[in-house]
């Protein structure tokens, strides 16, 4: 990943967070409603004490009952309004917070789709799903409650201290005494907690990924019976857990035990300390009630401040997360001044092409010169792992080259918008990959206006008639959520997807790998007039599919070091022989 | 706080269970096509917990921390009461420690003394006990959760492979971590709100009626207006809580699904389709989330105006009753205080009520899995096999899978050393019989021996130690390259990893990796190619040695050269072994000692490859067919 973060401009963690601020810039007048509201609903909630307050030294100290009267009703009044208003302001809010969440998670999608396969190669789809889920999800809590919170609660906080003061500065300066402290252990206890949070969460992702890999790799696991060994391997990763979540718990509860005992401590000293003035004189008995109150109230902030200060760290390092996707330059993109491709012929031509995957440090292409005629098609042929199928992605534009060009009718690919040269480019790859959608929806991928007449000649050219038999037919759900079909099944409705469109250029990775000699050789009859006036490039492991093909190039230490018919590559190229000679010297001895 | 990161992509396999039928908009839905839906209902209610399969589970779960929970409980009983004391000791020195003080008092402080006393001894138990009570609790939630994630992780590899084939990777994965994750945030904060909050609104409840109960009554006199507001919350919630979940899980497939595909969606121009596809999905999570929100925004609030109003109430009848000379004022302060604390955690409880649900729900889940029986079960009263020689053979083997009978009554004796190619057409039943002699399943009918013992009386250890099987799916872990072909003995030294590598012909590759065979294998990286793993397979069952080698289509994604590089270390590989070779290439076939021709569950052909080429048979005909497709 060290090679994409390079990709993108760096910001220090606050300041991400602060980017998310424009995504609120259409709920303005919602999010000045939250705040003014708040401090009203603050303001009413701290008048219930003083109520209580003057009911004791007022009509209670004198006897009367009918004055109670006026003052409960205040407080309904005010408990209505307060309560009335928290119910608006929590409306609000949730609708602004949700936009954004919403907002901020389709413009991270659309950034993704943006980016290059190269990035998403590097990329585990785990890693991109925690930042459109969970990391927006604490964004959108931070920015929209605990930002609110936190201006709510330093409100709270002040107002309870003024009215304390206007009571009685004397206890005011005590309560204030012991909250000080209580304020500074709780920074430094969050730091150190947010360390240990962040560890648990990297140990967790471990234990997710033994977790995972004991599920995927359970046929292998059973073969070897290393049932006992995958299960000590989880085992570590479970106690290593374990302990991190007791020494959590452990620094959790000192946290808790210092947040619960100093307010009530600071409630003794009051109490103490109160009561004497009262005897003394100096404030009445209303005044005490009062006091008490407010200190109780305080208790409640004092701790949601901790927690707060917490969410606003975790909210930093998930805006840093998203952002770090956010700020990846794709990098295959239109240029400016890219132009649309229209009308081709199809002449493809690589010239001095040479590519390195990114993060890699090797050259898998070194300098790749192949010319494809108009109606050409041309079998690549190599080792494994020599780059045919880097050379195919190439021409859909899926990576740029690292160095030299690839061209289609004379013009450099990375002139045209890739849009308009995706469109005029078929692509069905080795390793078919299907949608959770229906049959239909997963061939429309090719051609998004596709009637059923295109779909039927298509999948009849890729001898895919299985569909029509599948239970709801075109209907019928495959891929991961739906039907599960044999990879050979899987293989025909890939390239049944890529015909589909009848582009000028098809680009065949390996297409027929999973099917028997027989549908092979049905496939290959169907396809052949279809190749016919079309430019097409064919990977090719296996001689039975080359003969597709009117030419072979042959792909060696990154260039293409021949190109002939098949019958001329296999008489003068031994390298070619090597590759596609079915068996070895003394096996064909065996044979004969 | 717990730690546990919520990792939603987890959910993605659990779409079949939370039903996939969002209904809502049927025109933008009618691109997912049509499938059996395989929901399994689990709809996440508190009843859910009360289900007899989820209760004994928990009961089996908890059954080892009783006296835990006894101490637990007797602790917080302990902090209750010295909690709730406060608001009784304000009151205290307001009645008892005031009057000496004022005018005509005798100016003794000693009463107030005494009271703060008592409250700071309370204050101290208090907090002392809580400090315990979360330390045990804690202890006690984590021991829980070691010993879910062990039974899961045991039971899941005790389940034979064709329980995992159905109940794909995604769903064990998410039993294990979603789902586990659910119960831990419920246990590691859900859990001891509930204690706390329930026990705090019982203890208020009962002081209340002792400070006065006259007074009490006529505050708790709101209690049913609460009961009906939280039972409206209750029932909206858990439609809303779902209704979030199944619009989240859409999300997540679609953002899963299309990005894991993004060469296929690039290449096709899928991406503006997607976008839609993302932006309506994404749109119906958020209108279930503004649902919830709403319901908070109301019930949070009413409970919250149901404390004010009972607050007025008790100002003005029990200021009435401290006129009266009922009750005095310390009294009337310490009702107010204890209903500020009495309305707070009913609030609570409706926030973690969430928590509740989804724990239910997972709950549910984990106690079907558990349920679940291995069909191919341990062996009850084993018969040792230290060393076996590789005499494998079928006695009247049938198997059927579901209704299909893919064996029919199949006697097969291979002697030890033999290496045989079973070949046929797919769906012949070539894989059946591989997949019998490693014992994934068991025979329907008959038994499979391995000298002369039947597998299901052989240890796990025993059978695995003998028989190896290398299929085409060759899944490699997380480590480096060496340590990935040591899976196949670990405690293997370095030099037999490499001589394994170098007998399988896998070195030179291996040695041109950046690190050789250090260099790490990531799970997406690496770049290695499919005839690159298999090759890594090989090392690995090469380094296992075993007496029995069966080889499943192991040799059909590679290519030429590297098959041919295969071919010669199979002849090591499979020298002094048996050995059964699942085929569809005729090159591995032609390196056996027999050839069986497989048709529909039946043996149609035996014998050496030789003399079935010149036969007139099958397998004379798909050899012709080879030899025409080479040219």
């Amino acid at each position: 990943m060290a090679n994409t973060a390079d990709r993108r401009v760096r910001h220090p963690a606050s300041v991400n967070l602060r980017r998310v601020a424009p995504y609120f810039a259409p709920h303005r007048g919602k999010m000045w409603f939250v705040g003014l509201s708040a401090i009203a609903s603050i303001a009413a909630g701290l008048s219930t004490p003083m109520l209580a307050k003057e009911v004791i030294d007022g009509p209670i100290a004198a006897g009367d009952r009918a004055g109670i009267i006026p003052w409960a009703l205040a407080a309904v009044a005010l408990g209505l309004f307060e309560t009335g208003l928290a119910s608006v302001r929590r409306r609000k809010l949730a609708r602004a917070a949700m936009d954004v969440e919403t907002e901020l998670r389709n413009d991270l999608y659309r950034h993704l789709q943006r980016l290059d396969v190269g990035f998403h190669d590097q990329w585990q789809s785990g890693q991109l799903l925690s930042r459109a889920t969970s990391d927006i999800a604490t964004i959108r809590r931070f920015t929209a409650f605990g930002a609110v919170f936190l201006l709510i609660i330093s409100i709270e906080v002040i107002g309870i201290f003024v009215l304390l003061l206007t009571l009685y500065w004397p206890l005011a300066l005590v309560t204030g005494a012991f909250a000080i402290p209580v304020l500074i252990l709780c920074t430094r206890f969050e730091k150190q907690y947010t360390a240990i949070v962040r560890r648990i969460q990297d140990e967790t992702g471990d234990l997710t990924t033994e977790i995972e890999e004991a599920a995927k790799g359970i046929r292998v696991i059973k073969a070897f019976g290393r049932s006992r060994y995958a299960f000590d391997r989880y085992d570590a990763h479970v106690r290593r857990l374990f302990h991190s979540q007791m020494e959590r718990i452990g620094m959790h509860t000192k946290f808790v035990w210092l947040l619960g005992i100093v307010p009530n401590l600071t409630l003794t000293a009051v109490l103490l300390a109160g009561t004497l003035a009262v005897g003394r004189g100096a404030i009445t008995l209303g005044d005490l009630v009062a006091f008490v109150s407010y200190v109780l109230i305080l208790v409640f902030p004092l701790e949601a401040l901790g927690w707060i200060l917490a969410m606003a760290q975790e909210a930093m390092t998930a805006a840093d997360r998203v952002y770090e996707v956010l700020d990846t330059e794709p990098l295959v993109d239109d240029r400016p001044g890219a132009v649309a491709l229209g009308d081709i012929t199809g002449r493809i031509r690589f010239e001095g092409v040479g590519f390195r995957y990114p993060g890699s440090n090797r050259d898998v292409l070194e300098s790749v010169d192949l010319t494809i005629e108009p109606g050409e098609t041309v079998a690549l042929v190599g080792m494994t792992g020599s780059g045919k199928t880097t050379v195919a992605t190439l021409l859909a534009r899926l990576y740029d080259p690292t160095s030299g060009r690839v061209t289609v009718d004379g013009v450099d690919l990375r002139d045209v918008t890739v849009s308009s040269l995706r469109q005029h480019v078929g692509f069905a790859f080795e390793e078919a990959t299907l949608f959770s959608a229906s049959v239909r929806e997963n061939l429309r991928i090719g051609k998004p206006d596709a009637t059923d007449d295109d779909i039927h000649q298509a999948l009849e050219i890729a001898q895919a008639q299985f569909a029509f038999r599948l239970p709801w037919g075109l209907d019928t759900r495959i891929g991961e959520q739906g039907m599960t079909l044999s990879g050979g099944q899987r293989q025909r409705l890939a390239l049944a997807r890529a015909v589909i469109a009848r582009a000028r250029i098809l680009v065949l990775d390996d297409p027929l790998s999973a099917l028997d000699v027989h549908t092979e050789s049905l496939v290959e009859d169907a396809l052949r007039p279809m190749l016919a006036d079309r430019t097409a490039l064919v990977v090719v492991h296996r001689p039975s599919t080359i003969a597709l093909a009117d030419r072979a190039a042959l792909l060696e230490d990154g260039r293409i070091v021949a190109t002939g018919t098949h019958t001329e590559l296999l008489r003068d190229e031994p390298r070619y022989r090597a590759i596609l000679a079915q068996a070895s010297e003394d096996e064909e001895g065996a044979l004969a | 706080m717990t730690g546990t990161e919520p990792t939603g992509h987890h959910e993605f396999a659990d779409l079949a269970e939370q039903g996939l039928d969002v209904t809502g908009d049927e025109v933008i839905d009618s691109w997912r096509g049509v499938t059996a839906e395989d929901v399994d209902d689990v709809k996440g209610s508190l009843a859910d917990l009360l289900r007899s399969r989820s209760r004994t589970l928990l009961a089996s779960l908890l059954a080892p921390h009783k006296r835990s929970m006894a101490v637990a409980t007797a602790l917080i009983l302990v902090n209750l009461v010295c909690f709730l004391s406060g608001p009784w000791f304000v009151n205290q020195a307001i009645d008892k420690g005031i009057p000496p003080l004022l005018e005509g008092g005798d100016g003794s402080i000693r009463p107030l003394v005494t009271v703060v006393l008592g409250f700071l001894v309370a204050t101290v138990i208090a907090a002392a006990t809580f400090n315990a009570f979360l330390l045990l609790t804690g202890r006690v939630g984590q021991e829980i959760i070691v010993d879910i994630r062990h039974r899961l992780s045991t039971h899941f590899s005790e389940l034979s492979l064709s329980f995992h084939q159905r109940y794909t990777s995604g769903r064990v994965i998410s039993r294990q971590t979603s789902d586990v994750d659910a119960i831990a945030e419920l246990l590691g904060h859900g859990f001891l709100q509930l204690t706390t909050s329930v026990l705090t609104l019982i203890g208020i409840t009962v002081i209340l009626l002792l400070l006065d109960p006259v007074l009490a009554l006529a505050t708790l006199a709101i209690f049913p207006v609460l009961l009906v507001l939280t039972r409206w919350f209750r029932a909206r919630s858990e439609n809303a809580y779902r209704a979030t979940r199944e619009a989240i899980a859409l999300v997540i497939v679609h953002f899963v699904e299309s990005l894991g595909g993004i060469q296929a969606v690039q290449s096709f121009r899928r991406e503006p389709r997607n976008q839609e596809i993302f932006d309506d999905l994404d749109g119906r999570y958020r209108s279930a989330n503004v649902w919830s929100a709403d319901l908070a925004a109301i019930y949070g609030p009413a409970v919250q105006f149901c404390g004010r109003f009972t607050g007025a109430v008790v100002l003005f009848y029990g200021g009435s009753r401290v006129i009266d000379g009922h009750i005095t004022v310390g009294v009337l302060a310490a009702f107010l205080l204890y209903l500020r604390r009495f309305f707070e955690p009913m609030q609570e409880l409706s926030q973690f009520y969430n928590l509740f649900q989804a724990a239910a729900a997972a709950t549910e889940k984990l106690s079907g899995v558990l349920d679940e029986k291995p069909v191919v079960a341990p062996a009850v009263d084993p018969i040792l096999l230290p060393h076996a020689a590789g005499r494998v053979s079928f006695d009247g083997v049938s198997f059927a899978y579901g209704a299909d009978t893919v064996l029919h009554h199949l006697d097969l004796e291979i002697p030890a050393g033999q290496t045989v190619a079973v070949v046929g057409e797919t769906g012949a039943g070539k894989s059946t019989i591989a997949r019998l002699i490693a014992r994934f399943w068991d025979p329907t009918e008959g038994a499979v021996r391995l000298d002369g013992v039947a597998l299901d009386r052989l240890t796990d250890d025993d059978l695995r130690r003998a028989v190896v099987m290398v299929t085409q799916d060759n899944f490699l872990f997380t480590g480096t390259v060496a340590d990935n072909i040591a899976f196949g003995r670990p405690g293997a030294s370095f030099v037999e990893i490499e001589a394994a590598a170098a007998a399988i012909g896998a070195d030179t590759f291996i040695r041109a990796l950046p690190d050789g065979f250090d260099t790490d294998i990531q799970a997406k990286g690496a770049r290695l190619s499919a005839g690159q793993r298999q090759l890594l397979a090989f090392a690995r069952a090469f380094l296992a040695d075993p007496a029995v080698l069966i080889l499943d289509e192991a040799t059909s994604s590679l290519d030429i050269p590297s098959e041919r590089l295969v071919q010669h270390a199979l002849r090591t590989l499979l020298a002094d072994r048996t050995a059964v070779i699942i085929a569809h290439r005729l090159t591995t076939v032609e390196i056996a000692d027999r050839v069986l021709v497989i048709d529909d569950g039946r043996v149609v052909e035996d014998g050496s490859p030789a003399e079935l080429r010149v036969g007139g048979g099958r397998y004379g005909d798909l050899h012709r067919a080879w030899l025409d497709s080479l040219v």
